[in-house]
């Protein structure tokens, strides 16, 4: 039990910690150090209201920095460095040399980017699919729960629920994975182990990711497509179009911007796909990607070097995506 | 939509069937791990879960009574019983005394023994076994029996797995400890940015629109860049391996979309409630505590379920900063990575352990639906 009155005591400390903090350093600034009255009182108001945002600010600038920003610079410092007994020791690119020739990591490297090809695409169009038709009908909202749902399951339960549905059982004992059960009676001569089949157990690592996140595209397509305006689509009719014609040539282009913040949204997602391959098969039988190569590194291998500098590879694959939303953010600002 | 030129479109039948394969697709992998933990061991290994609701036959071997129980009637050798206890009812369909012949005979058939002698079993499991010598041996002999089973259910998995104090592998301890890191790693990064979110939306200070871009841009930052330095950091300023470092931890990754999410949200309030406060004279403190927090519900409500969602399903923070050689901090997911390891066969143990972790989640989920798929658009559509 002591774990949990700790995390209450670490809640209720937190939140009056927190707020004393808030308040007490508002106080502070307002009566004693620029107090709103006085001689100086202009100076000092205008002082304080420059100061003030600062100090809203500050709690999470700090957990920001320490957290996110110094990490990275950090990670790059230990990719360049080796570790030893006696402290650490400049090596400089060579982590980099010995990753580059470990079988392991480009096989890695190759299912990150067949991952990225993949299952942000199946994602986005079922998911765009899910959201015109279930937008189309009576029960379209309780079928969009459905599809949503395993937005709440964690990779880990997802992989036991599809490790079951994968299930193989020898040829004479009755199949209880699905998938065996249905190639069995669909002529298939002998049940299949998916998992263990090298290339296409990628494919099957990656349903359960775009089992995953075929919700949220769905979610997010069907606001926009709901968002278009009616005139257009009216328009379109009037002017004789087919459904396939309205939905490729009318809906679609209207919601370019939102399909692409799906698309980068899920490739993110999959760039950082790490538990259900090392749930399902721990990178056996060629299906190591970049996140578990690297905690494989990090924690078996108790190599550093080498795992920072896979870390920093998945850095740099990110980066496009990071500096558009950054550009597209400070657009909006303007 | 398409009614609007007065016709309704021909192909809602078309549409209709689409969305029942694509959502029966969805929840078919879920429905099978939920039934197949209410089954036994012997049903999941026996059939697929899609036939628990079929009665199914069933291949069992009993034995019948031993010899001592034989009583002498007519100068034979007789032993007579039931093979099923009372309580069970079952039909047998078929049956058979060796194991090579398991279904040798019908009920009421009479089969000839190897070691002499003759057994008739009737339907309802009654047999009466007829020999001219002594039966021998100190045991009863096997009888092999088929027989369909009404489809049953369990729930012994669920007591075995959360409340077996002598089941190692029990879920029980990590429940507590999943809940201990997700409560308070939701609560933490709310407070923080929170503030600074107001900071950020409504407060005019130069820089502002840098501070927003980078915060942007620590969205996507991965977290595998932030796993190795900070248990580096952790382990030298004393925290360890733990949950004040997993608390700490989730805090840091999950500000980045709080902070993201409440601006995006508070930038969008009105104005002029905003701008009259300041005018009567409301500090900015007492603007934030008493306009914007109650304002900003849904959206402190989104974030949270995100955050819940996350801290409660995530397993790489917990295994970086939260689990140690003790193990008596392992969290469900690490839990279950385990069991799929050690007990990749036992499927009433896992199906049962994943559930239990999953459920709640489900249950956050189906409740609060409507908060998490604003916060949704509010985080995407800009």
């Amino acid at each position: 039990m002591q774990p949990i009155i700790q995390g209450l005591l670490m809640i209720s400390a937190s939140v009056v910690f927190c707020l004393g903090y808030y308040y007490l350093s508002n106080w502070l600034l307002d009566n004693i150090f620029l107090p709103a009255h006085g001689k100086n009182i202009n100076r000092n108001i205008s002082l304080a209201n420059q100061i003030r945002p600062w100090l809203f600010l500050f709690p999470a600038l700090f957990a920001l920095l320490v957290y996110l920003a110094y990490p990275v610079l950090e990670t790059l410092r230990l990719s360049l460095t080796e570790r030893h007994a006696y402290g650490d020791e400049w090596v400089g690119l060579a982590n980099y040399a010995q990753m580059f020739n470990d079988q392991k990591f480009w096989e890695a490297f190759r299912n990150n980017i067949s991952w990225l090809v993949i299952v942000p695409a199946i994602s986005t169009g079922f998911g765009l699919l899910a959201a015109h038709l279930t937008d189309r009908i009576g029960w379209g909202n309780a079928a969009k729960s459905i599809i949503f749902m395993p937005m709440a399951i964690s990779f880990v339960g997802a992989s036991v629920i599809w490790k079951l549905v994968y299930d193989a059982r020898p040829v004479d004992q009755d199949q209880i994975g699905l998938i065996n059960a249905l190639y069995l009676f669909f002529g298939g001569d002998a049940p299949q182990t998916w998992i263990t089949m090298s290339l296409w157990n990628n494919l099957f690592l990656m349903i359960v990711l775009i089992w995953i996140q075929t919700g949220f595209a769905m979610v997010i397509l069907a606001a926009a497509l709901r968002s278009i305006p009616e005139e257009t689509i009216e328009a379109a009719i009037i002017d004789g179009s087919n459904p396939w014609q309205l939905f490729f040539r009318i809906k679609v282009p209207q919601i370019k911007g939102t399909i692409l913040v799906v698309w980068t949204t899920i490739t993110i997602t999959v760039l950082k796909v790490f538990d259900i391959v090392y749930a399902m098969t721990n990178g056996h039988w060629d299906t190591q990607v970049l996140a578990n190569y690297m905690f494989d590194k990090f924690f078996r291998g108790n190599d550093w070097g080498v795992g920072s500098a896979s870390a920093i590879v998945l850095m740099l694959l990110v980066t496009p995506i990071l500096v558009w939303n950054v550009k597209n953010a400070r657009k909006e600002i303007q | 939509m398409d009614n609007i030129v007065g016709k309704k479109s021909s192909l809602s039948w078309a549409v209709n069937i689409s969305v029942t394969v694509l959502v029966i697709l969805w929840l078919i992998p879920t429905i099978g791990l939920l039934v197949s933990s209410f089954r036994t061991a012997d049903q999941i290994s026996t059939s697929g879960w899609w036939k628990a609701f079929n009665s199914n036959e069933q291949n069992i071997i009993v034995r019948t009574a031993n010899p001592q129980t034989q009583k002498i009637i007519d100068g034979k050798y007789v032993i007579e019983g039931m093979l099923f206890s009372s309580e069970k009812e079952m039909t047998i369909s078929v049956w058979g005394v060796s194991s090579r012949a398991i279904d040798g005979y019908i009920p009421g058939e009479t089969a000839k023994l190897t070691k002499g002698g003759e057994i008739t079993l009737r339907e309802d499991g009654h047999y009466r076994m007829i020999n001219e010598n002594p039966f021998t041996g100190s045991r009863g002999m096997r009888v092999f029996v088929t027989a369909p089973m009404a489809p049953e259910f369990t729930l012994d998995n669920y007591r075995k797995v959360l409340f077996d104090p002598k089941n190692v592998d029990g879920m029980g301890k990590a429940f507590l400890s999943t809940l201990t890191v997700a409560i308070p790693a939701t609560i933490i990064p709310i407070l923080i940015a929170a503030f600074a979110a107001y900071a950020l939306a409504w407060m005019q200070f130069p820089g502002r629109a840098l501070l927003v871009a980078f915060v942007v841009g620590l969205l996507v930052v991965p977290l595998q860049m932030a796993l190795i330095p900070l248990l580096k950091l952790h382990m030298h300023i004393g925290i360890g391996k733990g949950f004040l470092g997993v608390w700490l931890a989730h805090t840091g990754f999950g500000l980045p979309l709080a902070i993201y999410l409440l601006r995006n949200y508070m930038i969008g309030l009105p104005k002029d409630i905003i701008e009259n406060a300041r005018i009567d004279g409301a500090s900015d403190f007492k603007i934030f505590m008493k306009l914007i927090l109650p304002l900003s519900f849904p959206a402190l409500a989104a974030f949270s379920i995100f955050q819940f969602l996350w801290t409660w399903n995530d397993l790489l923070v917990a295994k970086v900063f939260l689990i140690d050689s003790s193990g008596q901090t392992e969290v469900m997911t690490s839990k279950l990575v385990e069991l799929l390891g050690s007990r990749g066969g036992n499927w009433e143990i896992l199906a049962t352990s994943a559930f239990v972790s999953i459920v709640v989640p489900l249950i956050v989920f189906f409740t609060l639906q409507k908060y998490l798929v604003r916060g949704l658009l509010t985080g995407s559509i800009k």
